[in-house]
C-alpha cells in the first residue's frame, strides 16, 4: 500500500480499478490546520484527468505495471496482436491504446508493451525505426519553387514529408517520438 | 535579516535566543514536532519566548530554526525559519500594525519599486491594507458560515479552495481576523463573541505570511485547550504530545500579551518573487 506521503509526481497507483500516473502535485495546509495533499491524477488508459485531494492517513493501491519485450505480429479489424519474446505468450491490443505506434508497426517489430495486470495498455516503440517509401513523387532536378520537402507514404501507410532528394524504394530513419524523418539509410 | 532585527531593535524589542530542542512543544492537533529523543525539536520557538514574558522580558523577538515532521510542499519545508514577537500589555491589533511598519520597512529597503511579489502578482504593502473576519470571507467567497464549514468538516477545504484564491486577488495585504475557537488554541477568545478568538493570518497573494493572537493568559483553560487538542489526535489515529508543564506552572505570572509568528522563508520568497520555498534555501531536504 502506498501512503500519502509516497504521492509525488510520476507516483503510479490505482482507482477505480484503472491505473492512474500523478502529473502535478502540492502539499497545503493552512495555517493550524489539516494537511491536504492536492494531485491531478491523469487515467494511463483513457487520458482522462482528475482532480483529487487527500489527507493524512489515507491509503493507495499501486499500479500494478510492467514492460514486457514482445514482437508486433499481425492486425485483425482493430485488433493488434503482439508476442512476448520470452513466453511466447500473445497479447491483443485495440488500436485506441495502440496509439500513433501504429503508424509505424510492420511485422516483427520489437516494442516494448506496458501492461497494468494483465492487460496491454501501451506500446513504446524503438526512438528510431527504418521504414521503406513506397509512393512519393520524383524530384524535378533544378526545382526551384522554393519546397524543401514533399510529401511521402510509407509501407505502413504513414504519411510524412521528406525532403526532396528521397526517391520511392529508399529506406528511411524515422524519429518514432514526434513521427517525423530524421535521415536516409544508404 | 538586518532590515528586520533594525526594525525590532528600533522599537525597543529584546532579541532573545532560546533552546530549539526541548520537551514539549504546545500541542497541537495538525502539527507534529520531529522528535529528537527523549525530547522533540521546537515547532516554534513560543513556548519559550512566552515564559521570558512571565518573567517580565516585555518586548521580545527571535529567528530561529523550527521543524514539522511531513511538511513538504510548494511552500513548506519540514526545517524552516521563523520569526516571532511578543509584546506584554499588548493585543493581536498591535501585533497588525507592527506587521504593516515591518513590511513597509522591508518593501522600501529591500525593493527597489517598494512592491512584493508572486507569480504575476505585485501586492503594496503602502496602500490600506485589507481586514476582513473569517466568518465575513467565508460568507462572501465560499458563501457558508464558517462555523458550520468548520462542524462539517469542510473548513479548511473551503479556506484553501475559495477563499485564498479569492484573497490572492486584493493587490494589498489581507488580515484574515477572529477565528473560531476551536482553530486558536492558545488565543484569547473574543469578549464580545465567545464563538470566535482573537487570532489573525498575514496574507500577501493568497499566501500566508504570519499568524498572531492576543494570547490567552489563563492556565486552567491552556491545560483544558491542550487536553482537548490531544483528544483530537488521538482519535485521528495520532498519539498525544507530552504537555509543556513548566510553562503552564508559571503561566499565572503571564501578563496580558500578544505574539506572532512569521515565515521568514516565504517572506525572502514574496520579497523576490520566487515562485516556489525552494528557491529561497540553500539545499532542499531532497538535495541533501
Amino acid at each position: 500500500m502506498l501512503s500519502v506521503a509516497d504521492l509525488k509526481k510520476g507516483a503510479k497507483l490505482t482507482l477505480d480499478g484503472d491505473p492512474y500516473v500523478v502529473t502535478a502535485f502540492d502539499f497545503v495546509k493552512p495555517g493550524k490546520g489539516q494537511a491536504l495533499y492536492k494531485c491531478k491524477l491523469k487515467n494511463m488508459i483513457s487520458g482522462v484527468i482528475l482532480d483529487r485531494t487527500y489527507r493524512s492517513g489515507e491509503n493507495f493501491e499501486p499500479a500494478k505495471l510492467e514492460e514486457k519485450d514482445m514482437e508486433y505480429l499481425y492486425k485483425e479489424g482493430t485488433h493488434y496482436t503482439f508476442m512476448d519474446q520470452q513466453s511466447y505468450e500473445q497479447v491483443v491490443m485495440e488500436e485506441e491504446a495502440v496509439g500513433d505506434a501504429k503508424n509505424f508497426l510492420l511485422e516483427n517489430t520489437k516494442v516494448s508493451i506496458l501492461l497494468f495486470g494483465e492487460k496491454p495498455i501501451g506500446v513504446t516503440l524503438p526512438n528510431f525505426i527504418n521504414l521503406r517509401v513506397t509512393q512519393t513523387d520524383p524530384w524535378v532536378k533544378g526545382d526551384t519553387s522554393g519546397s524543401d520537402s514533399k510529401p511521402a507514404t510509407l509501407e505502413t501507410g504513414y504519411v510524412l514529408r521528406v525532403p526532396p532528394f528521397i526517391e520511392e524504394g529508399e529506406l528511411v530513419v524515422i524519429d518514432t517520438r514526434n513521427g517525423e524523418y530524421s535521415t536516409r539509410v544508404k | 535579516m538586518q532590515t528586520i532585527r533594525s526594525f525590532f531593535t528600533e522599537r525597543g524589542f529584546l532579541e532573545v535566543e532560546t533552546p530549539v530542542r526541548i520537551p514539549a512543544n504546545a500541542p497541537e492537533e495538525h502539527i507534529d514536532p520531529v522528535f529528537a529523543l527523549p525530547w522533540q525539536l521546537q515547532t516554534s520557538p513560543e513556548i519559550c519566548m512566552k515564559r521570558l514574558l512571565c518573567r517580565g522580558y516585555e518586548r521580545i523577538f527571535q529567528i530561529s530554526r523550527c521543524w514539522r515532521a511531513d511538511e513538504r510542499g510548494s511552500r513548506h519545508l519540514t526545517e524552516f525559519t521563523m520569526l516571532e514577537w511578543y509584546r506584554s500589555n499588548a493585543d493581536y491589533d498591535d501585533l497588525m500594525a507592527d506587521c504593516n511598519g515591518l513590511l513597509a520597512m522591508i518593501a522600501s529597503v529591500c525593493m527597489p519599486d517598494g512592491l512584493f511579489r508572486h507569480k504575476t502578482d505585485t501586492i503594496n504593502p503602502n496602500a490600506p491594507w485589507l481586514r476582513i473576519s473569517v466568518q465575513e470571507a467565508f460568507l462572501r467567497f465560499a458563501g457558508v458560515d464558517a462555523l458550520t464549514a468548520l462542524q462539517k468538516g469542510l473548513f479548511d477545504d473551503l479556506l484553501t479552495d475559495l477563499v485564498e484564491p479569492a484573497l490572492a486577488k486584493f493587490e494589498v495585504p489581507v488580515l484574515l481576523v477572529d477565528y473560531p475557537r476551536q482553530l486558536a488554541a492558545l488565543a484569547r477568545i473574543k469578549p464580545d463573541n465567545p464563538l470566535f478568538a482573537e487570532r489573525f493570518e498575514l496574507y500577501l497573494a493568497g499566501v500566508e505570511l504570519a499568524n498572531g493572537f492576543s494570547e490567552l493568559t489563563d492556565p486552567d483553560e491552556q491545560r483544558f485547550r491542550f487536553i482537548e487538542c490531544n483528544q483530537k489526535r488521538v482519535s485521528a489515529g495520532k498519539q498525544p504530545l507530552p504537555l509543556p508543564e513548566k510553562f503552564l506552572a508559571e503561566m499565572s505570572a503571564m501578563p496580558p500579551a500578544a505574539g506572532i509568528a512569521l515565515g521568514i522563508d516565504r517572506l525572502v520568497m514574496l520579497t523576490i518573487g520566487a515562485k516556489t520555498i525552494d528557491y529561497v534555501v540553500a539545499f532542499t531536504p531532497e538535495e541533501l
